[in-house]
Order: C-alpha cells, then structure tokens, then sequence
C-alpha cells in the first residue's frame, strides 16, 4: 500500500477511511518512520469518504511523523474531503497537494 | 414532485460500517433527484457522523437506528432517530468545547462537521431517543 520515493513514501489510502483503513495506514506509516522514511504523502485519489474516527487516527501519524522531523501531506483530495480537513483544522498541520508529484516535490523545499 | 411518494425508509443495525447503507442510499436519492457530486459527498459525510454519534452514545436497547429520506422541490432530507436514552445538547457541545480546547486530534468532530456540511440541522432529544434532522438544499 506504500511506494518509497528516497526519503519519503506515498501511501495510497482506501474509498472510504474510517478507523479500521486508518488504522491500517497509520501503521504503514508508523513503519516507514521506524525505517527513516519520515516524510509520508496519503493519496486519497480512491477515497470518496472519510470519517472523523479515521481522521483522529491520521492526526497522531502527522504528530508522530512531525516529532520525527518528518511530515504528512495529502494529494488527491476531493473537495468534499478537504472541506472536511479544513473544518478540523487539518489543513494547518498538513499540506494539500493537487497530485502526488506536487507533493513529493514539496518536500525538502 | 411535491405529490409523488419519494420517502426511503432504512432500519439499520448498529454495527461496525453500517453506515455506509445509509450513505449508498442517500447518493442513489441525490443522483434522482439531481444533486450536485459534492453535495451528494457532504451528505455523506454528515450521514457517517450522525451514524457513528447513534451507534457510540445512543445506549439505545434495540441496536438499531431509523434512517428516512425524503426529497422535496428544494432539498434532500435525512432524519435519523437512534431510539436511545437521549442526551443534553448544552452539556454536550460544552464537552466539545473542552476537547476541542486540548487539541485538534481530539475525538467529538461528529456534531460539527454534521453543522458545517449540512445547509439546515436540528437536533431534538428526550428519554425516547434522539431526531437528527438535516437538510441539504437543491
């Protein structure tokens, strides 16, 4: 569900992100960070729905990711879902990119 | 439209991701009745939040929740009663208030977000359950 990238990985996330498919990413994550792969990109290019559950899930991963002088980004967000990030705040954490190079090239910018 | 019978009825369990029932029926009600991809979205999001709020806090004896939808010539609407011991809605959104204080990652978005993505929500609670009602405009 990950593809590394040198210091950063894009995890592709599932149509609808509840808390067992944030649960599963968050491990992915927790994983790559454990391995020094620090900077995480979540492609929601297949997620149609999320719910608030799932998104607390992802926040501690962005905690985790930034404590380890990484980041978590977003790409392929649909409008729904980044209106929803930006009434929880999201979007003053992590970064919404339109694609997943947009993000890669971000990092270490 | 206002004369033809357009209601949907739905008796959920309250069991893990059983609310994605309720969202499949409300995006088959939106594309009927013509409604914009993103609004359909926001629907249901909302629809999950509600959902998840009846299956967590309810304390509802049955397990099950009554999800009903009815167009009209201005908007799509959901009613979702848990029949559950109800709750104090001031009470309520003060604890949000206090959660939301402690950080963002903090649980108890549900309410909100059924606010922010809603174009009309109200919320009555007594002993006998609790009626969320929300509207989504054509």
């Amino acid at each position: 569900m990950s593809e590394v990238h040198g210091n950063a990985a894009v995890i592709s996330a599932p149509n609808y992100v509840n808390n067992q498919a944030a649960e599963t990413i968050s491990e992915e994550g927790n994983r790559l960070i454990s391995e020094g792969i620090v900077h995480l990109i979540l492609n929601l290019s297949a997620s149609k729905m999320v719910n608030s559950v799932g998104i607390a899930i992802i926040i501690e991963l962005i905690d985790n990711a930034v404590d380890k002088g990484g980041s978590l980004n977003f790409c392929c967000v649909s409008p729904t879902i980044e209106k929803t990030f930006q009434i929880m705040g999201l979007k003053q954490i992590a970064g919404v990119f339109e694609d997943e190079s947009a993000a890669l090239g971000s990092i270490n910018q | 439209m206002a004369d033809v019978d357009n209601n949907v009825d739905l008796s959920i369990p309250m069991q893990p991701d059983m609310e994605v029932i309720a969202t499949s029926v409300a995006e088959s009600m939106g594309v009927f009745m013509g409604l914009e991809e993103n609004k359909v979205d926001e629907v249901k999001i909302a629809i999950v939040e509600a959902c998840i709020n009846a299956f967590e806090h309810s304390k509802s004896e049955e397990r099950r929740i009554d999800v009903s939808f009815s167009i009209d010539d201005s908007a799509l609407t959901i009613n979702i009663n848990d029949g559950g011991s109800g709750f104090d809605m001031d009470e309520a959104m003060a604890k949000i208030a206090e959660k939301r204080s402690e950080g963002i990652g903090d649980r108890g978005w549900g309410l909100t977000l059924i606010y922010e993505l809603m174009d009309e929500v109200s919320i009555a609670s007594t002993p006998k359950g609790t009626l969320v009602k929300m509207l989504k405009y054509r």
